[in-house]
């Protein structure tokens, strides 16, 4: 009946009846769905676009560089001096140096984040909640080169309290501010999926008897998982490509010691020192930065494949 | 052999008591991410508001910190903030929908998802030698607002779609299930139902989104966006400059006025973020429902 | 059930026209139009764009903040996408003018040639490169080129600061400098050690020479290098090192760099222009603009004049075009 009928369903024509196959083609609905469906497709598209650009771009120069820098010394050289004469090319400082960031800060802002977000959906208060909210999005908004001055100036002094000799520069502060700036997405995104389940799910668990621990960590976080781990990662994608708050926080020396209080570079933070910097365009120096470039994308590249292939595991459907 | 009533009354509160530490565990938790946000700001700000007047925020910059101020750089933050919102938020919301509700499964599904993933973890400066060879250089746009609006957009436009897809899987199949069957089409299902249900979650990815793009320094002077700008941009074809650039140039230089200057901008920076995120909870909060 | 129809909540506007408002606001115009006396270059319009070091910037803008009084029409931009950043951008004749903490290339100049750019190198002023301590360190009294070297060459064995001078305390010697791809780097190392770029590489490395500045200064035993500006704001931090290039020990002050005594670490940094945008009348006034008072202005922002013979030696440059 018409009265039932979605109102906003506007494009539907009024001589349109349910199962009129002739009058629903007529009335141009069906037109209608082709061209929205080719929109939304050619949208998705250009996502797709962007890589083969990025690959592009990057591959040609980093072709470019592996003629005049062997393969062997890049992957397994221990020392980067690319910049300074005589000149070396070992990428492993580089890698390091973000493995220590990312993971540091991973360490940081995921229980934080969740712990937060489970409090946010299960624990607080209407009128709490919309007051944290947006207050820890806020968090998220504060500019990178913000939270790198907050690193030198009051993180690395603090640290300086509990550890004496840590430096001026240190991956212990690049790694915390960090960890503080990807809270927030951990945070609100987890909270978005958790209040996503259904209320009878908890309502079932507590009618057997289960406590509000055992509702949240066998129930609804299991129930929300999907959108709980495309939090973390998220998190982790950002902390990898962070760049200016560790630059500031870490320094910029390459280094493989295991020592958390000492200077690191990223390989994110190498990049920008090389774009933004003084080093003329054409010569192995600059063409570093697309090779370093490239191996950042391919990890990125192997570490999203698997977390898809377990995240498809993981996926629970509720109707 | 079944527990006794005590045996069972002590387990319980055990459990019982395991729950409530565990709350105020959690609750411990983010109240202090609550007072680190308010000792960050604390800290940055201290030292700008001696300089925050209507003079700072209506002076463009200048070599004399007494004159200088942040119109040039506010006015082009929200002139691209702005352009990126109005670029972003339809294409990222509409690549969620294709990807949720009219792709299927299939391998091609599958790559753009990986895709995507990946985009989101490609540094932002990356993005900015990108936007350069591209929008700068091979469609001779030009150092404008339009170039740079585009290449933050392509930054951004990972979170959004992450965010919008994973909104739109909470919402539940049996309302959709529910439109079919009265004879609504996908799209009119789509539009009507399922895009209302899932905006609180697609908000919260604009939000994100928009709160990263507006902090960004490197991409956009990657592009040539500029640092001293006295006039303000009168189309998206002009240069502009940007806040969280300015901010940076001021505490870089050597004089202490500077660094004070910087943690103005940095407070009028928080204030347009701010107000931005307002806007974007409240509707937020006028559509959020939770799901029965 | 809530439509998007909610966006049509009139109180959500309200934010919303904030913006809109500002924006507008913004397309009214240059509001900041200074009048000043009817010279002729007031009738001038156009663009005149820079960018390049972020140690030649402050110059640049206290010129382009100065030029606006005589030219308001005239819009110059000025960028920081480092000396060789804006090289890259200046040779794709994207800029009109390029900053440079350190003269160009023989690549660049390649690439000049190749495009067919033909361009012009001016001096502006000069920066005395500082070497710093702590103002907590008591022994140090000068420093000789040769002792630099020694300390800073690739491969470097000296670690404390006996291996430089026996008589000083046995104590590990920290040091920090600009980062690799710095005008001052580069500048630094080829002064010192003979080649631009060489230099040990396990040094405290900062862009921003305020971190330096803090760095330095809450170390006793630290030892560092960067612009003469940074170390005028924090006199009371830092103490400068007097440098000996074989007339005796140094320090940098106005008067010394500026007649040349402290050296060899004080050098000219310039500006380079496009040949063909000085063909444009506001470009053209603007350099001539710069010229005339890159003096004054200098010193206004931590850098030190050149002797006035090199800057009508610029003059003559320019108006020989």
């Amino acid at each position: 009946m018409a009265k039932e009928r979605n109102p906003d369903a506007a494009v539907v024509s009024q001589s349109a009846q349910p199962g009129d196959a002739r009058s629903i083609k007529k009335s141009g609905v069906l037109w209608g769905e082709f061209a929205i469906k080719s929109w939304l497709a050619s949208c998705s598209f250009i996502s797709v676009v962007t890589t083969i650009a990025i690959v592009v771009l990057l591959l040609k120069e980093t072709l470019n560089f592996f003629e005049h820098v062997s393969p062997g010394e890049f992957f397994l050289g221990t020392t980067w001096t690319p910049l300074f004469e005589p000149s070396s090319f070992g990428v492993l400082p580089l890698v390091w140096g973000t493995l220590i960031v990312t993971i540091g800060a991973a360490l940081l802002a995921i229980p934080t984040g969740l712990a937060s977000a489970i409090y946010l959906s299960e624990y607080a208060p209407d009128r709490v909640r919309r007051t944290i909210k947006p207050v820890l999005e806020l968090l998220a908004g504060i500019p990178t080169v913000v939270y790198g001055y907050f690193a030198l100036t009051f993180v690395t002094p603090a640290l300086r309290n509990i550890f004496p000799d840590i430096q001026v520069f240190n991956a212990l502060s690049a790694s915390i501010v960090v960890g503080i700036m990807v809270l927030p997405m951990v945070a609100t995104m987890s909270d978005n999926a958790l209040r996503a389940v259904p209320v009878s799910l908890r309502q079932g668990a507590y009618a057997l008897g289960a406590t509000s621990y055992e509702v949240t960590t066998r129930v609804v976080v299991p129930a929300g998982l999907s959108g709980v781990m495309a939090s973390f990662l998220l998190a982790i994608s950002r902390a990898i490509g962070e760049t200016m708050a560790v630059t500031l926080a870490a320094g910029q020396t390459p280094n493989m010691s295991l020592s958390l209080f000492e200077s690191i570079q990223t390989m994110t933070s190498y990049i920008v020192q090389v774009s933004l910097g003084d080093t003329p365009s054409g010569g192995v120096a600059y063409q570093t930065l697309f090779a370093v470039a490239t191996l950042l994308f391919a990890i990125t590249l192997v570490i999203n494949i698997i977390s898809q292939m377990i995240l498809n595991r993981f996926r629970e459907v509720y109707d | 052999m079944p527990l006794t009533t005590e045996q069972e009354n002590r387990n319980l509160l055990k459990r019982h008591r395991k729950a409530r530490f565990f709350a105020l565990f959690c609750a411990t938790i983010t109240w202090s991410s609550v007072v680190l946000l308010a000792v960050l700001l604390y800290q940055v700000s201290i030292e700008g508001f001696r300089w925050l007047d209507w003079q700072f925020i209506s002076s463009f910059p200048s070599r004399f910190p007494e004159r200088a101020g942040i119109k040039s750089a506010l006015v082009g933050t929200i002139w691209l903030i702005s352009l990126v919102a109005l670029i972003s938020i339809p294409v990222g919301v509409s690549t969620a929908l294709y990807l949720e509700e009219f792709a299927g499964n299939g391998k091609i599904s599958k790559i753009i998802e990986v895709n995507i993933a990946n985009l989101a973890g490609v540094p932002s400066i990356v993005y900015g030698i990108l936007g350069l060879a591209i929008f700068v250089r091979f469609f001779a746009l030009e150092r404008s607002l339009i170039s740079g609006a585009l290449t933050m957009s392509l930054l951004i436009l990972p979170v959004i779609i992450i965010a919008s897809r994973e909104a739109i899987k909470t919402v539940p199949q049996g309302i959709r299930n529910a439109a079919y069957s009265l004879g609504a089409t996908k799209w009119q299902t789509t539009w009507a139902h399922v895009l209302p249900a899932s905006f609180p979650g697609i908000m919260t990815g604009v939000i994100l989104a928009l709160s990263r793009a507006i902090g960004e320094t490197a991409p956009l002077i990657m592009i040539g966006a500029m640092t001293f700008v006295a006039f303000l941009p009168e189309g998206p074809m002009d240069s502009f400059t940007a806040m969280p650039i300015q901010i940076y140039n001021w505490v870089s230089r050597p004089q202490e006025e500077f660094h004070q200057l910087a943690a103005a901008g940095i407070i009028v920076l928080l204030a347009v973020l701010l107000i931005m995120n307002a806007t974007a909870i409240f509707i937020r909060n006028r559509t959020e429902r939770r799901m029965k | 059930m809530k439509y998007p129809a909610a966006l049509l909540n009139k109180s959500a506007n309200v934010p919303l026209l904030l913006f809109v408002s500002l924006l507008l606001g913004s397309c009214s115009g240059q509001d900041e139009s200074q009048e000043a006396g009817a010279t002729d270059s007031g009738a001038l319009s156009g663009v005149v764009s820079l960018d390049g070091s972020s140690t030649v910037y402050p110059i640049s803008e206290a010129v382009a903040e100065e030029f606006l009084t005589v030219a308001p029409r005239v819009r110059v931009t000025v960028g920081v996408s480092g000396t060789g950043g804006g090289f890259k951008k200046f040779l794709a004749q994207e800029t009109d003018i390029n900053d440079a903490s350190r003269p160009i290339k023989s690549s660049e100049m390649l690439e000049a040639e190749a495009s067919g750019i033909e361009y012009l190198e001016i001096p502006v002023a000069y920066d005395g490169l500082s070497v710093v301590i702590s103002s907590n360190n008591d022994f140090v009294d000068y420093l000789t080129v040769q002792e630099l070297q020694l300390i800073w060459q690739p491969g470097s064995t000296v670690d404390s600061w006996d291996d430089i001078r026996p008589q000083w305390p046995s104590e590990p010697l920290r040091l920090y400098g600009p980062g690799t791809d710095s005008g001052t780097f580069d500048y630094f190392t080829e002064t010192i050690n003979g080649e631009s770029g060489a230099s040990r590489p396990d040094y405290t490395a900062s862009e921003d020479d305020n971190v330096l500045v803090q760095g330095i200064s809450g170390d006793e035993y630290a030892l560092g290098f960067f612009g003469f500006a940074y170390y005028v704001e924090n006199m009371d931090k830092l103490k400068v090192v007097p440098i000996d290039g074989g007339n005796g020990p140094v320090i940098p002050t106005e008067t010394t760099i500026n007649n040349g005594t402290y050296s060899p670490l004080s050098r000219p940094v310039f500006i380079y222009l496009n040949a063909a945008s000085m063909a444009r009348p506001e470009v053209k006034a603007f350099v001539d603009f710069y010229i005339e008072n890159a003096g004054v202005l200098a010193s206004e922002v931590g850098y030190i004049a050149l002797p006035d013979d090199l800057y009508q030696q610029a003059k003559d440059k320019v108006s020989a075009l």
